[in-house]
This record gives C-alpha cells, structure tokens and sequence, in this order.
C-alpha cells in the first residue's frame, strides 16, 4: 500500500493545480506542471510600449524570422505620447513603421480609441480568462485580475516571443492570498493592495504567483481587481490572479467576444504561503517614500503632510470608477490653490464616459488639469514634473526616489479617495475630512 | 569566465529607475544610457566606474520597471558581472538574456564592501573577496538557462537553435 502511495506521489497525480499553473500548464501542453518546472509555453498576446517596442524591434530584425502572428501582437505607444521631444517621436515613428511593414492589427495611436496599455487591452478585450500575455512593461500583470496569466518582460523576451509566439517559464510557487469581510466605504482596491505589500514587503512575492481568493472577493470591483492585480509586481510577485467570478463573466460579456476557458484552483492546490486579509477591517493606506511597502493608515499618520501635487490616473487607477470616486469627492469643492492636481483617464473610452457622466465637468470645475490619456508623469515622463522639496500624492503604483522628477521629491501613493481629498485639502487626508 | 574587479557597493532594492532613469528612456544607445547609469543615488559612478568593475547589490536588486534599458546601461559602464543577495525576476531575465551574468549569493553578500576587490567565475559560481580571502557561491543557473548564458543572451541562443 505504502508503495502505491508513493508512486502516486511520484506521479504527482494527487498534487492539484492552482489557477497558474493550470494556465501554464495548458500553454505548454502539459497535462500538469509544478512549481519550479522549467516550461516553454504558447503565448495568446506579446505586447509592448513606446519605450520598450522600438529596441525590441531592433532585436527581432536579428533574428531574421517573420513576425509570428500579426494578430498577436499589440503595440501601445502611451509613456512619453503624445511624443514630448524628438527623441521620442523618433522611437514611435519605429513603431509605426513597423506596424505597416508587417500588418500589426493591434496598433493604438495616440487619440482614435487608445489609452495606456494595461487599461485599453482588457477594454479592447485582447486579454481575458485563461489566457496567456507578455508584455514589455512590469505592469502587465494586470490582466491577472481577468483570470488569466500575464506578466513583464524586457526587450529581449519580447522580440523572441515576436518571432516564436513562445516564451520560457519557471512555474512559480504561489501565495494564497485568502479575503474575508467586505471592503468598506471609502476604500478601494488600491488599498488592499497597499496593505497586502505593507505585510508581506517589496519582495514579499519575489519570483512567486499571488493568487487571490476568498469571500471578501465578492466585495472587489473588476476596478479593484485591476489596481491589485495591477500592483503584484510592487511585492516582487511574477503575477497575480483572481478567479473567475459573475464579476468577471459580466465584465467579458461587455469586452471579450472570444471564446475562453477559465480557470480555477483545485481543492488540494499547492501554495507555499497563505497570507489572510479581513476587508471588514480595511482603512485608507498611503505608501511613504521611497518604496510601495513603506505603507501607514491614513489614521495613524502624525502631523501634517503637505503637498504641492495630486495624480490622479495611470495603469493602476486610470479607470472610469476611479474617476468617479475623485469626482465625488471633489465636485463643488476647489482644489487646494497650493496644489495642482492632474487628473488623467486611462484610455479615450474612459474619458469619453467620465464625460457623459459629468465627472470631467466636476473635475475641471474643482479646478483639476485634465489630460488626454498617457502613463505621463508616472515614471517622471512629462505632464506633472517633480521639482527640489515638492511632494505629490499619486495614484500610480511607484514612489521609488526621483521616480517623478528631483531626487528630493516624495511621491505618496494612495486610492483615488485619499488622492481626491487630498487635493482639496492641501495634505494628505481621506474623504471624511472633507467638508 | 573570470572577472577580477573593484566592487561597486549598493544596498537592498536598488530598482531600475535608480539605474537608469525614465528621463533618459528617449533613447536605448547603450553609451547614452551608461553616461547616467545610476547617477540619481551615486553621482560619481558613470564618470569614475572602470572597465571590469564590479556591482553589488543586496535584496531585490533591480525591482520596479520591466526597462531592459537597466542591464544594458550598467553592462555598457563596463561592468561585466553584478552579485546581490537576490534579483528581482524581470531584471534577471533581462540580464541572461543580454548576457549580463547576474550571480545571487544570498545574506553573505553583506561582507563583501565597497572598494574591495573580488573574483567571480561564471561558470561555477564561485566568488572570492580577494581583498578578504572570503569565498562564496552562486546559486547555478537552471535548466537550459545555463545554455542560454553560454550562448551569450537570448537572441544568439534563438539563432543557433534555428
């Protein structure tokens, strides 16, 4: 019996799968994979930025191989567009070049029905459940939150995945991020995740999955799910996943007219971590400079934070609930006269519903610049440069040092809450300061 | 390969916006990217780093941005080989593939200090503190990895396998 048993362990047959290996798994052919398996897998979608495209295209042109899939590949020019400087609207034009020499259906040009990256592919529903992506920017971790497998690469990967359609894989170990109790008003996604990377550290998920579970979930907006999925990358983690819910189903009956096959964990899936978070005790978190880990309540912070900069958009929080929360907050009151504050919509099609709904009015009354969709002051691009001594509270997803400009700036990350209060009251506060 | 060098020291993660800024993403000509590698934490480096030096690095070394541009300015300063406790996983990526060896030697990297002069053997894994006499070991590339270190990155492994 004994022997049986361990033939069977052997096999691995009684090992289940979680919801990453099983997305691996099926790309790669497999019946089954475990973590630490070494794995060559299909990709569904290879995707790449104005800053990460061009030098990827040079590496490809080595190879001298065609492109693998001219459906499958999706270039976003959206970091330093519209183009700041020549230098940049030379490496673009790289791009555009490229798409027309080689058929690249999945172009967005700047305006038309663009945005940045990680906001306008699950909106254009080129990502969804089970499905496989690379991009070349660390972000690309978000489509986690549509139940598929999507993570960051460099240059290099991505011009071989442009040429194969193929990519290698050590199978991550995952943790099990369990979520109980109902996120509470006036929080949002972007503070579970503040919270998750305060406990576990900015490599508390190094070379790991982080898979998402739990009650607590039917409590999180696909929104949320994007902002957490979004920020895996923040805990080091490869990237983050959520199932497949009513949440998601609706979400792809809007976006993803393909046919997919979600997955989910099975009973006895391995993780080698199991991280617990109570929603029901969630409070609006800020991420000090210079690390997203470096999280404090709002609550507990002591004194006065003043600020001279509020950002309101990007991959993380650039979506139409998040300008709704701003908006709410923000309407019939002014922004701080010691603040400027830059509200940017993740893609033309958010912008276009934030104005149908009146939010952009608001904004703009409340005395918000409005910008045309681009990942802009983020990583320190354009549109809301940092200088000596200024601090900015920011709903992007890094506050590394001089990550937005001077050295001596401070970038405070925060939800869109906490961002919108902020920016009418001069420092960091959260909605109920507001009057 | 054998690399013998003078240490460049840095702490627990270094993220590649520290080594190479955003602002200087309008271009990815490897001697333009080196002529500002990590200059927002250590303004001496590009203008003093010599060929055949060596970085090093403690936990989560090149966190943060997936920029390739990251690997390709600290190989371009000359420096042939970076150690550190641990990597973060897209920068360690980056390295095999522009066949920038990266070396991870856990906690004990702490002994090794600015200055000092240390060898390191890529194939085996071995590093010597020379100014020391300390000695280390790598934790070995995986798998076919290894054959893509070999091959001097990526791109030339995808070529001779065609």
């Amino acid at each position: 019996m004994v022997k049986y048993l361990e033939i069977f362990f052997e096999w691995g047959v009684s090992m289940g799968m979680n919801m990453t290996e099983k997305i691996l798994a099926r790309h790669a052919g497999l019946d089954s994979v475990a973590a630490g398996d070494l794995i060559t897998a299909k990709l569904d979608m290879v995707m790449a930025n104005d800053i990460t495209a061009p030098p990827a295209i040079k590496e490809f042109e080595k190879i001298g191989r065609p492109v693998f899939d001219n459906t499958k590949v999706c270039f976003v020019p959206d970091h330093f567009t519209p183009n700041k400087d020549m230098k940049t609207a030379a490496l673009t034009k790289i791009i555009r070049d490229f798409v027309k020499e080689h058929n690249i259906v999945n172009y967005f040009e700047v305006g038309h029905d663009a945005g940045i990256e990680h906001v306008i592919l699950p909106e254009k529903g080129l990502v969804g459940p089970g499905r496989l992506t690379i991009g070349a920017d660390s972000h690309t971790c978000t489509y986690g939150a549509l139940n598929g497998f999507s993570t960051g690469v460099g240059t290099t990967d991505l011009a071989v995945a442009i040429a194969t359609g193929e990519a290698w894989f050590k199978v991550p170990e995952a943790i099990k991020v369990n979520l109980t109790g109902t996120k509470p008003a006036n929080t949002n996604g972007k503070d579970v995740i503040l919270t998750l990377i305060g406990m576990i550290g900015v490599d508390g998920a190094l070379y790991k999955s982080l898979e998402f579970a739990g009650p607590g979930l039917e409590s999180l907006s696909m929104t949320d799910r994007f902002t957490i999925a979004n920020m895996a990358i923040e805990a080091g983690g490869k990237n983050g996943i959520f199932p497949f819910d009513a949440k998601t189903k609706a979400y792809c009956v809007e976006h993803f007219h393909s046919e997919y096959e979600p997955v989910e964990p099975d009973e006895d899936a391995s993780y080698c971590q199991v991280v617990e978070i109570n929603l029901d005790e969630l409070k609006p978190v800020v991420a000090f400079p210079h690390l997203p880990g470096n999280t404090k309540k709002v609550e507990d912070i002591e004194g006065e934070i003043t600020i001279s900069q509020v950002v309101i958009g990007s991959c993380t929080n650039g979506r139409l609930e998040d300008l709704e929360i701003a908006a709410n907050i923000m309407k019939g009151r002014k922004v701080h006269p010691d603040v400027r504050c830059i509200v940017i919509p993740g893609s033309q099609q958010v912008y276009l519903q934030a104005m149908e709904k009146g939010y952009i009015k608001s904004l703009v009354e409340s005395g918000a610049a409005v910008s045309c969709p681009t990942c802009g002051p983020c990583m320190g691009g354009h549109m809301g440069i940092l200088t000596e001594g200024e601090r900015c509270v920011s709903t992007t997803n890094r506050n590394f040092l001089g990550r937005m400009g001077h050295v001596k700036s401070e970038i405070y990350l925060a939800g869109p809450h906490v961002a919108a209060a902020s920016a009418i009251l001069g420092r960091i506060a959260t909605p109920e300061e507001v009057k | 390969m054998i690399y013998e060098g003078k240490v460049w020291r840095y702490g627990d993660n270094i993220d590649t916006d520290v080594i190479i800024p955003a602002r200087y993403l309008n271009s990815f000509d490897p001697k333009e990217l080196a002529a500002h590698c990590m200059e927002d934490i250590d303004t001496t480096f590009a203008e003093k780093v010599q060929q055949g030096d060596i970085m090093v690095g403690g936990k989560n070394f090149g966190c943060g941005s997936s920029r390739e541009h990251a690997p390709i300015a600290i190989q371009a300063s000359g420096v042939p080989v970076v150690i550190a406790a641990d990597f973060a996983r897209i920068f360690y990526r980056n390295g095999i593939n522009i066949g920038l060896p990266l070396l991870d030697i856990g906690e004990a990297v702490e002994s090794i200090k600015a200055g000092d002069v240390v060898r390191v053997d890529t194939e085996t894994g071995e590093i010597t503190d020379v100014t020391t006499g300390e000695k280390f070991k790598a934790h070995p590339l995986p798998g076919f990895v290894q054959e893509i270190a070999k091959a001097g990155g990526l791109i030339n492994y995808i070529k001779e396998k065609k």
